[in-house]
Formats: structure tokens, C-alpha cells, sequence
């Protein structure tokens, strides 16, 4: 059915044709996962009310309807700042203060062409799409830097610092957690990866459970990596007022904005995807439809790991820099370590029941 | 496609050199990075490129701009050195031509006889080929480069590790293990009686 529907522009476009289908795919998971963003920051904030007993924002609506009260909260707040003027500090360098929330934004937005949502679904199915994707990671930290040293400002830099050091500590954490699954899984191809959890056992054939110290891991390390509660010392409002972006201002700061919160929902899918068995059903087959494995599931997951991430930021209190690293080197490092070593020597006997 | 990377590639590289503001040639050397990781996947070397990204982009370049970043450069203080410099500037120089030479006129030194590699068969992984050889073939020195790093490492470590003395710091895992009963003490005491009417 899909092949007749797309023959007629297909003939439109001619030789174009698989360019344009390709931009239309990239749109297709750009755009409800901007949408998916801005209706973050509102579960943000009601989740965040409902856990310190208030009520969260429940004024803006649709069209006066009173019972949406607060849906219209991530457009208002959009529009506020798409309408504000952008203010370029005297001294910055221009060109790269513009830059940085493109740098910022840009590798979340890449990392999800590898990102599989049920076995077909997937932009482009590499073979090394676990590599790609800590490759992609690795840039996000540019915007922070590049926006700390153009803004020309003492606060901005000190953030610009802070956060480059935590970012590069916590990225080897995260890769060694990556190599355990890997290794337990024999690919890197992230829709294999999938399907080597693919057992009769349900929930617990997924490799949270063999793994579970590197999801541990891997969980914390998404969260200072994406600079949220309680890691958010590149921000740290009370210390250095709002760390990088504080000369940030309209649709700049938005930028900014928009790419910590798609990177924590990166995060959460790649959660869901490499330790909690991706769009797998955590019921036996016999279930029927709660049975059968869809993207559904894959959401369902990922919207559990984002709300653990608004949980963390309700409950924590903020990290002190040493001990941010001591976490980074003394504690994460070594578990991972042994755990790989661990792992190793469990595959090579019969315990190991997960992949044969 | 390949000519796009490489005119980017060059013009990237010739930035980094011409640059005024070293933060500026820091950032040309990541676009030269990028692009060149780029020209590696056309060649059907995806590991090779996308470590080059995660490693020299996304770790040490970050490092780099981090120094680069916090140094004062004075332009005038850096001229200084320019003449005595320069003798050995242009042996090194004159080197990287010749062996530039050599490659680009490869055509004259019999280089087009050498035969083509061929292209990689479908469902050939790079990544496995590569990890295969490494442990299988190469095992010892891969482990000898290894090791040489990890000493390079320490040492490192050693040269630049000094503990200043009238620093105020506490030990975190000490922090950590704090439990409640050592900071506060709950007293239980009667409650006072109300002297008179306020």
C-alpha cells in the first residue's frame, strides 16, 4: 500500500526522489520529537508539582477550554521566547556565539538516524551504530564550550569549564558500560542489539538483569552527561547565576533549551533500547496483544526513564564539583571495569543464559 | 563527493595555521577532524572514522580547546622567536615536501602499477575485521602499545601530581560515609511551662 501511495511523488520528484524521501523521514522523527520535547518541559514541570504538592502550571489553555488548562503552556512559553530579542554581549565573538546552540542541538538531533523504533522502522541501519552514536555524545559538549568562551563572560566560562571536564570523565563510564553490552550482545548494530534480549523469559531475558551494574551506570552517566539535576553544575544557578547560557537570550537560549531536553530523551530511548529490550513486550507471547512486541513498548519505556530523570531532579540535591569526579574516576570506572571482566568470563560458561 | 571533503579538508588545515586567535585554530582543527573522519567511511573504513570523531574530536580536542582556552597568547611576545626558529622550521618544511612530492607523483615513481584494492564484499564488517585482527594476529604488539601507554600514563601522573599543603580538603568517601547520628543529636526534653500572660 505504502509503494502506490508514494508512486505518484515519486514521479513528481524524478531523480530527486531519494533526497527528498530522505529529508521527509528525517522530518518525520524531528518533528514529534521537538514536539515530544516541549510537552516534556510541561510533564517537567506538573510531575515535578505533583511530587512537591502543588499543582504545576494550569492557567494557558486552547481557545479558553477549561479543562486544558495548562496544554498550552510549551507553545506560549515557545512563542515568548521566539518573539524576544537576541542580545549579542559587547566583546563576544559573534560568530561563535551563534554557533553554539547549533553545535548544542545538532548531535541530538544526529544521533537519532541510527535510533531503531521496531525491527523495520530505522533512518539508516549501520553496522556500527553504538559507535556512531557515542561519537555523536561526544559533540554535544562543543555548544557548552564554544558558548562559555564566545560570550566573553567570567560566569559563562567558569560553566564552559566545569561542564567539559564532567562531560569528558562521565563519557568513559558511559563507553565501558556500552562495551559490557556489546560484548553480551556480539554487535553493534543497535536493532541486533534488540533481538539478542529476545528471550521466552519475558522482562528478565532483557540485559538489565546481566548487566545490571553497567545499567546502573550507564543511567547516572546519561544524566551528568546531559548536565541535569543533581549534575547540573555547569548551570549551578545559585553559584555561577546559569553557568554557560547566562548571556543567552530569546530564540539562542530556546536552542539551548531544546538540546538538553532532546538529549535527555535520547538518553532515556537508549536506555530502553540497550538494557530494558527496546519495543520487546514484557509479558510472555501467550498475552495477545500486551504480548506482542511494538513501538508502543519502546515509548512506554522511554517515558518511564524520563520520568526517573524529573524524579532525580526533584529529589537531589546538587553534586559538589570533587565529588562529581570522584564518582566519575573512583567509583564508576572500577565497577565498569571489573564488570566487563566479569561478564567475559561468564559468557564462556553455561550460566550464561541470555545469548546463545 | 570525495573532492567536497577534501577542499573542505584543506581549507580547514590552512586555517588552523593562519588563524590569528588559537581558539579559532582549535576549532578549524575539529572541522579538519570531522572532514577527514568523513573522507575514512567513503574509503569503507566506518570504525576508523567514527573513532577518529569519538576520540580526537570528542576528547582530546575538548581538552585542548580547555587549555588553549585559559592561556593569555600574546601575538608580539610569539613573533620573537620567529627568526631563530625558522632554520629548523624550514628542514621540516622542506621534508614534508618531498615526501608530499613522492606521493602526488606517484604516477611518475610507478605508483599506478601497484594493483587496486578491491572493494569489500556485502556484509563485511569493518569493525569485526578489525577487532579480529588485533586480538588474533597482532596480539602482542597491540598489548606492547598498551602497556607503553598505561607507563606514559603514570608517568605523566607522577611528573604533574603535587599536594598542596594548607589546602582544606576532605576526603569525600569520608563525607559519604557520614551517617546522621554523628552530625545531629535529638534531644528529648520536656516542654517549658508558660511563665504568666504575655
Amino acid at each position: 500500500m505504502l509503494d502506490s501511495l508514494l508512486a505518484y511523488p515519486q514521479s513528481l520528484f524524478g531523480p530527486l526522489w531519494p533526497v527528498v524521501w530522505t529529508l521527509a523521514k528525517i522530518l518525520m522523527i524531528v518533528v514529534p520529537l521537538m514536539l515530544c520535547v516541549a510537552y516534556l518541559t510541561l510533564w517537567e514541570r506538573k510531575l515535578i508539582g505533583f511530587m512537591q504538592i502543588r499543582i504545576g502550571p494550569n492557567r494557558t489553555t486552547f481557545f479558553g477550554i477549561r479543562w486544558l488548562g495548562g496544554l498550552a503552556q510549551p507553545i506560549a512559553d515557545g512563542l515568548k521566547l521566539l518573539v524576544k530579542e537576541v542580545i549579542v554581549p559587547s566583546g563576544a565573538n559573534k560568530f561563535l556565539f551563534v554557533l553554539a546552540p547549533v553545535m548544542a542541538i545538532m548531535p541530538a538531533l544526529a544521533a537519532w538516524a541510527v535510533v531503531p523504533f521496531s525491527p523495520e522502522l530505522v533512518l539508516s541501519n549501520i553496522d556500527a551504530g553504538l559507535l556512531y552514536l557515542l561519537a555523536m555524545t561526544s559533540l554535544g559538549v562543543y555548544g557548552v564550550i564554544i558558548a562559555g568562551w564566545a560570550s566573553n563572560s567570567k560566569y559563562a566560562f567558569l560553566g564552559a569549564m566545569r561542564s567539559a571536564a564532567q562531560i569528558v570523565s562521565y563519557e568513559i563510564a558511559m563507553g565501558f558500560a556500552l562495551v559490557g553490552v556489546l560484548m553480551a550482545a556480539q554487535s553493534l548494530n543497535l536493532g541486533e542489539i534488540v533481538k539478542a534480549q529476545q528471550g521466552g523469559a519475558g522482562f528478565l531475558g532483557w540485559f538489565w538483569l546481566p548487566l545490571f551494574p553497567l545499567f546502573l551506570t550507564y543511567l547516572i552517566s546519561g544524566v551528568a552527561e546531559t548536565n541535569r539535576a543533581p549534575f547540573d553544575v555547569a548551570e549551578g544557578e545559585s553559584e555561577i547565576v546559569a553557568g554557560f547560557h547566562v548571556e543567552y537570550s530569546g530564540m539562542t537560549f530556546a536552542v539551548f533549551f531544546l538540546a538538553e531536553y532532546a538529549n535527555m530523551i535520547l538518553i532515556s530511548m537508549l536506555t530502553a533500547i540497550l538494557f530494558l529490550g527496546g519495543w520487546l513486550s514484557p509479558f510472555p507471547a501467550s498475552w495477545g496483544l500486551l504480548g506482542a512486541s511494538s513501538p508502543l513498548w519502546l515509548f512506554a519505556k522511554m517515558f518511564f526513564v524520563v520520568s526517573l530523570f524529573l524524579w532525580f531532579r526533584a529529589t537531589f540535591p546538587r553534586y559538589r564539583y570533587d565529588q562529581i569526579m570522584r564518582l566519575g574516576w573512583k567509583i564508576f570506572i572500577p565497577v565498569t571495569l571489573v564488570w566487563i571482566v566479569v561478564l567475559g568470563a561468564w559468557m564462556q560458561t553455561p550460566l550464561w543464559i541470555w545469548w546463545k | 563527493m570525495f573532492w567536497f571533503f577534501a577542499a573542505v579538508l584543506v581549507f580547514a588545515a590552512l586555517r588552523v595555521i593562519t588563524a590569528r586567535n588559537p581558539v579559532h585554530a582549535a576549532l578549524f582543527l575539529v572541522l579538519a577532524f570531522c572532514t577527514s573522519a568523513g573522507i575514512w567511511i567513503q574509503l569503507e573504513a566506518e570504525f576508523l572514522g567514527i573513532v577518529l570523531i569519538l576520540v580526537y574530536v570528542g576528547a582530546v580536542m575538548v581538552l585542548f580547546l580547555f587549555v588553549v582556552m585559559m592561556l593569555d597568547i600574546n601575538l608580539t611576545r610569539l613573533r620573537e622567536g620567529f627568526w631563530s626558529y625558522l632554520p629548523v622550521g624550514a628542514l621540516v618544511a622542506l621534508l614534508l615536501v618531498a615526501e608530499m612530492a613522492l606521493v602526488l607523483a606517484g604516477s611518475y615513481f610507478g605508483l599506478a602499477e601497484a594493483p587496486r584494492p578491491e572493494s569489500a564484499p556485502a556484509g563485511y564488517s569493518n569493525t569485526k575485521e578489525l577487532g579480529r585482527l588485533l586480538y588474533t594476529d597482532y596480539v602482542y604488539p597491540f598489548e606492547l602499545a598498551a602497556v607503553i601507554l598505561l607507563v606514559a600514563i603514570v608517568a605523566a601522573i607522577a611528573l604533574t601530581l603535587r599536594r598542596r599543603k594548607h589546602a582544606k580538603y576532605i576526603d569525600p568517601a569520608q563525607q559519604v560515609a557520614v551517617r546522621r547520628g554523628d552530625r545531629v543529636r535529638i534531644v528529648s526534653m520536656p516542654a517549658e511551662k508558660k511563665e504568666g500572660g504575655a
